[in-house]
């Protein structure tokens, strides 16, 4: 059994990263959780999660684009990497796992 | 039109957030912004954007502080600190001076202040010790008397004894004369229940405090034990007390600390053996002559017990007695010393306001010194401006030129922190004596030293707030360019703080004067006697008592006396208040005290007391055993119009009035004298009153007093007091602050000279170019010392503005505590001003008449 390196949140924020694909940045990433989960959250959390991931190899930054909506800056673009991809892939086989020895909740 | 986000939030974001996210977190957060006001309201939208921004506040955002002062940095900043003061040692002493001199005083009444806020609480149980006195309705007026009757004790354990641990009886602590065979002392002590010494703590370092139950025991003190015996064993040897009683000490005791009320009591006799007097008297509860002390269990408290107290005396005196409506309550140990005064049964404070204004002087004179300081270091600035400017281009950060001034001033205040431990230590037998105390300095403790030099790191980091921030805003390039010159706005401040100096200084002057003339003006107050070479003595002895005509006669032969009395009490004090008397027209309701005061038939002539109606005393009249003299205040209160010849009774006996005299002042003489009734006694009385022949030098009169007295008295010494000197000894506390204000108006006064004394310097040496080329144009020198002391001048009076009205507000009020007051000096605020003024131009022009004389050429030729 692999243990998940993943926090809930953490792994939620990965997801959206994969999601959202191109253009993945604090503010949108923020509006798209709200959106998906119906939780109110602030962009320092999100961007929070985000460095963690980063700092953890998940994810891969870069500069990107600058609007006149931001003041003429530019964004902060995360995209994720193959480890995040595999680290979500064995969360999930993990967690399918489980769930499929509990008898009541298994997939057939 | 486009609206921005909120400038203070971004502003403050910027000033957390690490750097290398700035960009992308404020886009996205101008992004969401933008979002909250597509839907909601721009006041929603800024307090969202607000809400962002805090929570942005994550230790992954936030700036990494950098040390930007390395500890080595900090040495190279002494050295040059230290070298800057060699550089310009003028401005560094005068400096280091002034600042000791604020410090010291701080120091000095730090200590002074110290000493009043322990009294008392040497001893162990000092919180929940309690004195038992009344509130009365007495003569119309709530009148709060600390003595109360001895049954009251008794009365106390009994029936409230449940909130008691102890409750101690005690007479008051006077003078007695204590003598064994081969030694005549006088020593202050009294009657105590047994149990005094475990309730204030006192240790007995040899024999035993059981003792007192026994009424021929007593306690004495440590120095009188070695007064008495030397180092013979004092135990159990006999000594007599006031002729009368006899007793053995049972026990030694350390001797009371300075600072505490019962300082100087040397001996603690058994109230058993005074109880047996006492036991017979007619109404025990009428004589409110006794003190009682208790300690209070842990559970009780001071105001609940008070209230249960309250009626423990209404309810045991007779119905007379009962009309003043006696109230008992608790006064605390811990307030004993500094809130022992009584205003219609309020407690309104007492000495605690001399610990208020000493403190604020203090920290005023502290202040001061501390404005200086400062002044001076800025009015400097052009002169370090260069080396701020090199100091920047090399690369220092404004935080490291503050971390260096901060080191400057501290240096400073450290050499004036020992400079100011000297001082004190050179004046402290000087300030002892004047405040009548024995304050030393804890040079052993650690606390003093953590206080003293937490204190001096306070005053330079004080003192160097202003200069560092102000030469560490230098701007480098103006600076080396050499057109720097100190902004206008220095210059306001610097006068400010100059104003200021000078009003504090005003104000202290004043309040010096104002001391000085209520002192004056209250001892110059008529007295009703005579004082001067008039002395009392209180040995009393039946054998100078049954030869009293021959003893007088033979002390007049040898010129050293002209008249002699024996009385009930000293002059300067009354004997002892009654109730008990009576007259035409009296208000049966009325329930009013007169003081009363018995002597013998010459003590009129001794003092000198001023008949104004009908006659003194005579010995040859028999009838005038039943004679009273009433003075002017009790005339006008009992409304007689014919007193000589009235009849009045006291407790019911009738009393014939045969003359009137000017009022006496005894006891305060800031009081109104109060009625009173003298009568004339044939016992002994309490003290022996004689007036010195003033032709005789007074040691000499005394020397042949005394041979006399021996030969009646053998074996008693014969003590005596002046009266002048013990009326002074009234005054005393107002004399104490009226000096103590003297010496520190003087040092205020000093500091601000100082202080112009430095800044009129620079100020001529700035204008050098200005006033050469005033003078070749043709400018005179008294023209030029105009200009240049003008300016002083100007704020010295601005500062005397100022001080007035302040002034007023707080003298006012400290002379309205004072029932007989002299008129507010108005005066002193002219003498004041023009004191200040005259000081302020002769410090000043040392150095603009010095400016007005150079010589053009020599000034001009500087470029």
């Amino acid at each position: 059994m692999i243990e998940t390196r993943l926090g809930d949140f953490e792994e939620v924020i990965l997801l959206l990263t994969g999601i959202l694909g191109e253009g993945a940045y604090a503010f949108y990433m923020a509006k798209e959780f709200e959106l998906q989960t119906g939780r109110n959250i602030s962009i320092g959390a999100v961007h929070s999660a985000l460095e963690r991931l980063e700092e953890k190899g998940f994810l891969r930054s870069s500069m990107g684009n600058a609007t006149k909506e931001r003041g003429g800056r530019r964004k902060r673009i995360f995209t994720i990497t193959a480890l995040g991809k595999r680290i979500l892939k064995e969360s999930r086989d993990f967690k399918v796992a489980l769930w499929q020895q509990y008898p009541g909740l298994a997939l057939h | 039109m486009k609206k921005h986000p909120p400038h203070l939030a971004h502003r403050i974001l910027l000033q957390f957030l690490r750097e290398d996210l700035a960009e992308d977190v404020s886009g996205d957060l101008e992004e969401k912004y933008y979002e909250y006001l597509k839907t909601k309201t721009p006041l929603r939208a800024k307090l969202g954007y607000w809400y962002e921004v805090l929570h942005y506040l994550r230790p992954f955002a936030i700036k990494k502080l950098k040390r930007t002062t390395p500890n080595v940095m900090y040495r190279s900043y002494f050295k040059s600190a230290f070298r800057n003061l060699k550089r310009s040692k003028l401005l560094a002493s005068i400096n280091i001076a002034g600042l000791s001199v604020g410090m010291a005083v701080a120091l000095a009444i730090g200590l002074w202040i110290y000493d009043e806020l322990t009294f008392d609480k040497g001893h162990r149980h000092h919180d929940r010790i309690a004195q038992v006195i009344q509130n009365v309705t007495n003569n119309g007026e709530v009148q709060t008397w600390t003595a109360i009757p001895w049954p009251l004790a008794d009365e106390l354990r009994k029936n409230y004894g449940s909130d008691f641990e102890q409750v101690v009886l005690t007479t008051s602590s006077y003078p007695h004369l204590l003598t064994t065979e081969n030694k005549k002392l006088t020593k202050t002590g009294m009657f105590s229940e047994p149990g005094f010494n475990e309730l204030f703590s006192i240790n007995v370092i040899k024999g035993s405090a059981k003792g007192m139950n026994d009424p021929s025991s007593m306690l004495l003190s440590a120095s009188a034990a070695k007064a008495y015996f030397g180092d013979e064993d004092p135990i159990n040897q006999v000594l007599k007390l006031d002729d009368q009683y006899t007793a053995k000490v049972a026990g030694v005791y350390n001797d009371f600390p300075f600072n505490s009320t019962f300082a100087g009591t040397d001996f603690l006799a058994s109230w058993e053996m005074l109880h047996n007097d006492v036991r017979g008297m007619e109404d025990p509860w009428r004589p409110n002559a006794f003190f009682l002390y208790v300690r209070l269990t842990d559970q009780a408290d001071f105001k609940s017990t008070s209230l249960r107290i309250k009626d423990a005396k209404l309810k045991r005196v007779n119905e007379q007695l009962a009309k003043k409506k006696p109230a008992l309550f608790l006064h605390p140990m811990d307030q004993w010393h500094l809130y022992s005064e009584f205003q219609n049964g309020h407690n309104i404070g007492g000495r605690i306001r001399y610990v208020w204004l000493f403190g604020i002087i203090g920290l005023f004179v502290l202040l001061m010194a501390c404005i200086n300081f400062m002044n001076l270091t800025t009015a400097r600035s052009e002169q370090r401006a260069k080396e701020v400017g090199i100091r920047k281009t090399i690369g220092s950060l404004r935080s490291q030129l503050i971390a260096q001034f901060f080191c400057e001033s501290t240096l400073v205040a450290l050499f004036s922190l020992v400079l100011s431990l000297l001082l004190v230590r050179l004046a402290l037998p000087f300030f002892n004596q004047i405040t009548d105390k024995q304050i030393v300095m804890p040079l052993t403790s650690p606390v003093f030293w953590g206080i003293a030099l937490g204190f001096s790191f306070l005053t330079g980091t004080i003192c160097g707030s202003y200069p560092a921030l102000y030469l560490s805003s230098i701007q480098p390039g103006k600076a080396l360019k050499g057109s720097y010159r100190s902004g206008r706005s220095a210059g306001l401040s610097r006068k400010a703080l100059v104003v200021l100096q000078f009003t504090i200084s005003v104000i202290l002057i004043v309040g010096t004067v104002t001391v000085f003339q209520q002192v004056r003006f209250a001892q110059a107050r008529p007295i009703g006697y005579n004082r001067n070479a008039l002395i009392t003595s209180p040995v009393v002895n039946k054998s100078i008592h049954e030869h009293f005509n021959a003893f007088r006669s033979e002390l007049e032969k040898t010129g050293a006396i002209v008249s002699m009395a024996e009385a009930g009490a000293a002059p300067t004090q009354g004997e002892g208040s009654s109730s008990g008397f009576d007259w035409r027209g009296k208000d049966p309701n009325l329930s009013i005290d007169f003081n009363f005061f018995g002597a013998s038939a010459g003590y009129g002539k001794t003092v000198g007391w001023e008949v104004k109606a009908g006659r003194d005393f005579s010995a040859d009249i028999v009838s005038d055993s039943g004679a009273v003299i009433l003075n002017e205040s009790a005339v006008s209160y009992m409304g007689l119009k014919e007193p000589v010849g009235e009849t009045i009774r006291w407790w019911g006996h009738p009393q014939i009035v045969i003359g009137v005299i000017r009022d006496i002042i005894f006891n305060s003489p800031y009081e109104p004298v109060r009625p009173s009734v003298y009568f004339m006694r044939r016992d002994p009385g309490n003290v022996i009153v004689m007036r010195l022949n003033p032709e005789k030098g007074p040691i000499e009169a005394i020397a042949s007093i005394e041979k006399i007295f021996k030969q009646y008295i053998p074996d008693e010494p014969f003590t005596y007091q002046f009266t002048d000197t013990e009326y002074a000894r009234k005054f005393g506390n107002e004399d104490r602050i009226g000096k103590l204000a003297a010496v520190f108006t003087l040092l205020a006064i000093v500091i601000s000279c100082l202080g112009i004394f430095a800044l009129s310097s620079f100020e001529a040496e700035q204008r050098t170019k200005e006033i050469g080329i005033r003078k070749v144009l043709g400018a005179s020198v008294f023209g030029l010392w105009k200009m240049l002391s003008g300016n002083f001048v100007l704020l010295a009076m601005i500062s005397c503005l100022v001080a007035v009205p302040v002034a007023y507000l707080g003298l006012n009020s400290w002379l309205t505590n004072f029932n007989y007051r002299t008129a507010f000096p108005w005066w002193t605020f002219g003498v004041a001003s023009a004191a200040t003024l005259l000081i302020t131009l002769f410090t000043v022009s040392y150095h603009t008449l010095h400016a007005a004389n150079s010589k053009p050429a020599q000034s001009l030729r500087a470029e």
